[in-house]
């Protein structure tokens, strides 16, 4: 459990998360899961998207649990990489509540939008504001509710708030589709002080170079 | 020598108790079979056993492709056998509750094409002239082994298999089962293989048959049943076996212990003073007791020409065609088949949107782990089997 006096960040909880993500995904699409654990979702976007998914796992007992849900799905560990995808193999790939706990997490980014057409990312905001309340009034680092782990234990690496992602994505030059701050456990399309606010955000991303030449051709589009 | 009492509780451990092998005459002419080098073959004897029952509607068959020198004694005991009780090479793999479940699956298991544990090969009476075929075998592929395989499996009443698998040379055949024949197979599992062997793989193949042909016994290959180059033969299995161990097996099972002494010997002559040396003397001479020359030389020959991208043009037209879904898994000491070869085919796969499972097991054991490891292959194949079987019968009750 998070040590006393301590802000424990809300999860999201499974639920609204793995709806949030079936929400964004067009039937009959081709999707990746990065870190898929059991399958759980893949499972759901199976039946209830006719998705045509795989789910990367580095978890053996996961790994199996997957297989018995009829989900498939590599072994592999994301810090090195999806170098085994092919590029543009599929029209999403997912990444939820895993990015702060990769090594490289700019270089999984950049494979994600080379691998698929659109990347789903959940990651947590840092830039709360009871946990920037934390730091100030304790001096304390913070600690979540699911991941209940002290600095010198967690599996969480890169702490980011919103800014820092946008940050990231411009140096990347990924386009942010769409950034959905979840508070609460709701999604909240438009948020009023949303780097505050929010616990968690789900990013939709692309590549720039794909987005440019749309924004290219809808920019004619409006000039003719 | 073990009592009576021994091998009836040896043989209790075994899950599908005794079997015996049985014998299928395909390919009668004029429907020989055509073969990829050329020539034609027939009639073919096929030796096989079954294990399980088949459901009436033909929907629970597995096919066990076996590796190099394996036969089709995948599992159980011989009766006639009591003094060897030993079981078939995936016994703890195949029986009721076991990864191939016979409770539900109807398992089927070969030898090869080529072979000589039964099936027509170099050492069968050729019909035309009456004696052995020796050298005037024609060559076969992995190919034709499999055309073979699955003239047995339409002879046994099944027109598609729920899941083919294999190791090693089996796992080739699995691959070429589902490029030859993708609508035959609903799963594929291969286990420490690879769409090719690599140029290290066909190297010690090529010194395995040139000790072979180099033994004045070989004649050319005309020796009689029973002689032959025994030397040559044992020299290769000793070299193939160390290809099939890992240096961290080796290193657990031997170290640099010494068989008989505690101190080196100084004389060149003794062959067996290090452990190590000893049990490749061993491993050499029971497999010249069991396996025929000529046999390793078309069998090795058939795995070096095995080359499934080349074949189709490329993996994905291989594999392409197929809807099974595959399950692939390699070993992390491995290092004739190795992970980045398994990690190929499911680039393939993945590339033509196929429905691909994918592990790299850890194991000391090297190739030979697929033959080791039976826990590890338990936990992914029951389940893997399992959803393959439950999909085909929510299929056909649908159709229905």
């Amino acid at each position: 459990m998070c040590a006393q006096h301590r802000y424990c960040m809300q999860d999201p909880s499974l639920e609204v998360t793995d709806k949030l993500l079936l929400e964004q995904i067009q039937p009959g699409s081709r999707v990746l899961d990065l870190g898929c654990g059991d399958g759980r979702l893949l499972a759901r976007l199976r039946d209830e998207r006719d998705a045509s998914v795989l789910g990367i796992e580095i978890d053996i007992t996961q790994h199996h649990a997957s297989i018995a849900r009829g989900v498939p799905v590599l072994q592999a560990d994301l810090d090195e990489g999806l170098q085994d995808i092919p590029d543009g193999a599929f029209d999403y790939v997912v990444l939820s509540q895993t990015l702060q706990q990769v090594l490289h997490p700019k270089q999984l980014l950049e494979e994600m939008v080379r691998v698929a057409k659109q990347a789903l990312v959940v990651v947590p905001n840092f830039g709360n504001w009871r946990i920037r309340l934390q730091v100030l009034k304790q001096g304390r680092a913070p600690v979540t509710e699911v991941l209940p782990y002290e600095w010198y234990n967690t599996p969480n690496l890169h702490l980011m708030s919103m800014h820092d992602f946008q940050d990231l994505m411009r140096l990347l030059g990924i386009e942010i589709l769409q950034e959905i701050p979840i508070i609460n456990h709701r999604a909240v399309e438009k948020a009023w002080l949303a780097n505050l606010r929010a616990q968690h955000v789900l990013y939709i991303l692309q590549r720039l170079e794909e987005s440019s030449t749309k924004t290219e051709s809808e920019h004619l589009l409006h000039s003719s | 020598m073990a009592t009576q009492q021994e091998i009836s509780e040896i043989r209790q451990h075994s899950g599908v108790g005794f079997v015996q092998t049985q014998l299928a005459t395909l390919f009668e002419p004029p429907h020989s079979l055509k073969l990829a080098g050329g020539g034609e073959l027939g009639p073919i004897q096929v030796a096989y056993e079954t294990y399980g029952e088949l459901t009436p509607a033909k929907d629970n068959a597995i096919f066990i492709c076996h590796a190099l020198t394996g036969d089709a004694h995948a599992a159980g005991y011989y009766e006639q056998d009591d003094e060897k009780a030993k079981p078939g090479w995936w016994d703890d793999l195949i029986g009721p509750g076991r990864a191939l479940d016979t409770n539900k699956y109807f398992v089927i298991c070969a030898n090869v094409l080529g072979g000589c544990q039964g099936t027509t090969g170099p050492e069968s009476k050729n019909p035309e002239t009456d004696h052995s075929y020796r050298l005037d075998f024609p060559f076969i592929t992995v190919g034709d082994i499999v055309e073979v395989h699955s003239a047995l499996t339409k002879h046994l009443g099944i027109d598609q298999l729920l899941a083919v698998i294999g190791g090693s040379l089996g796992g080739m055949q699995v691959l070429d089962w589902a490029a030859r024949f993708p609508d035959q197979i609903r799963g594929a599992i291969c286990l420490a293989t690879a769409a090719q062997l690599s140029a290290q793989g066909i190297a010690f193949n090529a010194v395995g048959r040139r000790a072979i042909k180099t033994d004045p016994e070989y004649k050319e290959g005309k020796y009689e049943k029973g002689a032959g180059p025994r030397y040559g033969l044992a020299l290769a299995r000793m070299i193939a076996h160390i290809t099939y161990l890992s240096d961290q097996s080796i290193e657990m099972k031997f170290g640099r212990r010494l068989q008989d002494q505690d101190t080196f010997q100084y004389e060149m002559l003794p062959e067996v003073e290090f452990q190590v040396e000893s049990y490749l003397h061993y491993q050499g001479k029971r497999f010249v007791e069991r396996f025929d020359a000529n046999s390793y030389l078309y069998l090795t020959k058939a795995m070096d020409y095995f080359d499934l991208a080349s074949q189709y043009g490329s993996l994905t037209k291989a594999l392409g065609k197929t809807d099974a879904r595959f399950l692939i898994a390699s070993y992390d000491s491995d290092w004739l088949f190795t992970t980045t070869q398994s990690k190929e085919l499911v680039r393939a796969l993945i590339e033509c949107g196929k429905h691909v499972s994918f592990i790299e097991l850890k194991s000391p054991f090297g190739h030979d782990s697929f033959l080791i490891e039976i826990k590890q292959l338990q936990k992914m194949i029951t389940p893997f089997l399992e959803q393959a079987y439950q999909t085909r019968l929510a299929e056909s009750a649908k159709k229905s």
